[in-house]
């Protein structure tokens, strides 16, 4: 059973179709990276995972969950499918050690001692270990998104998904993010990724996904694909980001 | 003329026993209109229709009249409508709970408004209920930023008390009015019960004002 599946899953705000039709299935392990113009319905697709954004016509399966389920299976997709946003949304009124408890003790019902080793562990591992009894607004942008990502780790997902993670970010800090992020897919962690980063999406990424005007364009290894554009409005698109 | 310290030395025990009622007052007027308000508030914000149509009335009816009428209308015109026996005081505390409800109401819905969508759904894609995520992330970060607003709307629920005096409400204002029409000290009384009035209020403001910076984020 694949993580992730997209059974003709289509998008509609009003009467524009943001997503036409998607069939897309991503496997354990996979990480999938998700690249094209702004508009072409990336975020939103990633959105639909988790159901921030109700699909309008076909099915979306998460785990073998659909995301057409009662609430309590909704819940439980959320559960499974951590999300990093492009602007952080940390809690501003809780540290970093408590934004990173948060999960595990309002989703997950455990007690605020186990909550605090696994915020500690993560928020360790994201290299934050000096850095626990910070506000957000005591943190650097990379700092901050390296605080989400632990976040979401910390309610224990089987799958990651990447909204733009360091588009709002300084070139200088991208990296620190990035690495974390690849340390996660070394682990074997699941992750769909929509970036305009492509080394990250060469030297990490198991596959390559480009969307274009809300439809699935391109579908493939990133290697062949990037030095083989197989169209040109892909190749456009590359010289663009570059 | 003459200021007679005596005659406020004098009245000093009764406008004392004013306050107390006027202390009441506010205070049940003041918890139950943030009761209130936070209902009304979160119904105006995340209420259907069907929830959000009758919020939005109470509160343009509520503002869209004097208070003086409000309580006038509980009081005189309640029983008649409705078959009820109504004491003053609990009629003034009603008054107080319906206005600031409103008022409230408002500024919560504005606070609330004003939390950035992105932290909702952070809270909802950790798999958490809207509930949870309005009690846990929500509501913290909008009572910070209804804080201030909320300071002045309780200051003027303390000044709105003595409106009750037309209904005959022994609060501090009727009882600084009925000395003076005993004793004819217009200017030591009032001034009296003015100081009174300041030094409460000034207390209420600097502890908000206190409660304001505990709660601040860094």
């Amino acid at each position: 059973m694949s993580m992730v599946e997209f059974k003709k899953v289509s998008k509609q705000f009003g009467t524009h179709r943001v997503l036409q039709s998607i069939d897309l299935a991503v496997d354990h392990g996979e990480v999938a990276v998700v690249i094209g113009p702004s508009g072409s319905g990336k975020s939103t697709m990633l959105r639909c995972i988790n159901v921030l954004e109700k699909v309008s016509d076909g099915d979306l399966l998460v785990d073998g969950l659909s995301v057409l389920g009662k609430p309590r299976d909704i819940r439980r997709i959320r559960l499974e499918a951590g999300m990093v946003f492009q602007q952080f949304n940390l809690f501003p009124h809780l540290t970093a050690m408590q934004n990173v408890m948060f999960g595990p003790i309002r989703s997950r019902g455990k007690s605020k001692a186990e909550a605090r080793e696994i915020a500690a562990g993560l928020l360790r591992k994201v290299g934050l270990g000096d850095r626990m009894n910070h506000y957000p607004s005591q943190l650097s942008g990379g700092q901050q998104q390296r605080v989400a990502i632990a976040r979401s780790l910390a309610v224990g997902p089987k799958l990651m998904l990447f909204d733009e993670p360091t588009s709002a970010l300084d070139p200088e800090l991208r990296q620190e993010v990035l690495r974390v992020m690849q340390t996660l897919a070394t682990e074997g962690m699941t992750m769909i990724v929509v970036t305009h980063e492509m080394g990250f999406a060469r030297r990490v990424g198991s596959r390559l996904l480009f969307m274009d005007g809300g439809q699935l364009v391109h579908d493939g290894k990133p290697t062949d694909l990037l030095s083989h554009p197989p169209s040109e409005r892909f190749r456009e698109f590359l010289q663009h980001v570059h | 003329m003459t200021f007679e310290w005596t005659a406020i030395v004098d009245a000093l025990p009764d406008l004392l026993q004013g306050l107390e009622l006027t202390m009441m007052i506010a205070l049940a007027g003041l918890a139950g209109g943030i009761v209130v308000g936070a209902l009304t508030g979160a119904l105006l914000t995340y209420g259907g229709w069907l929830a959000q149509a009758p919020a939005q009335i109470y509160v343009a009816l509520i503002r869209g009249t004097p208070i003086t009428v409000q309580v006038m209308f509980i009081y005189f015109a309640l029983p008649i409508l409705m078959n009820i026996r109504i004491s003053a005081v609990n009629a003034g505390i009603l008054t107080l709970i319906i206005n600031s409800g409103a008022y409230n109401a408002e500024i919560i819905r504005g606070a609330l408004e004003s939390v950035p969508t992105g932290l909702k759904e952070a809270g909802l894609s950790m798999g958490l209920s809207f509930r949870k995520v309005l009690a846990y992330v929500i509501a913290p970060i909008a009572v910070r930023r209804a804080l201030p607003a909320m300071g002045n709307q309780l200051v003027s629920v303390v000044k709105d008390t003595s409106i009750f005096l037309v209904i005959g409400v022994g609060e501090l204002t009727r009882r600084g009015q009925e000395i003076m029409s005993a004793n004819f000290r217009a200017v030591e009384i009032w001034t009296a019960v003015a100081v009174i009035y300041l030094i409460v209020i000034s207390i209420l403001a600097l502890s908000l004002r206190f409660v304001e910076r505990a709660a601040r984020l860094p």
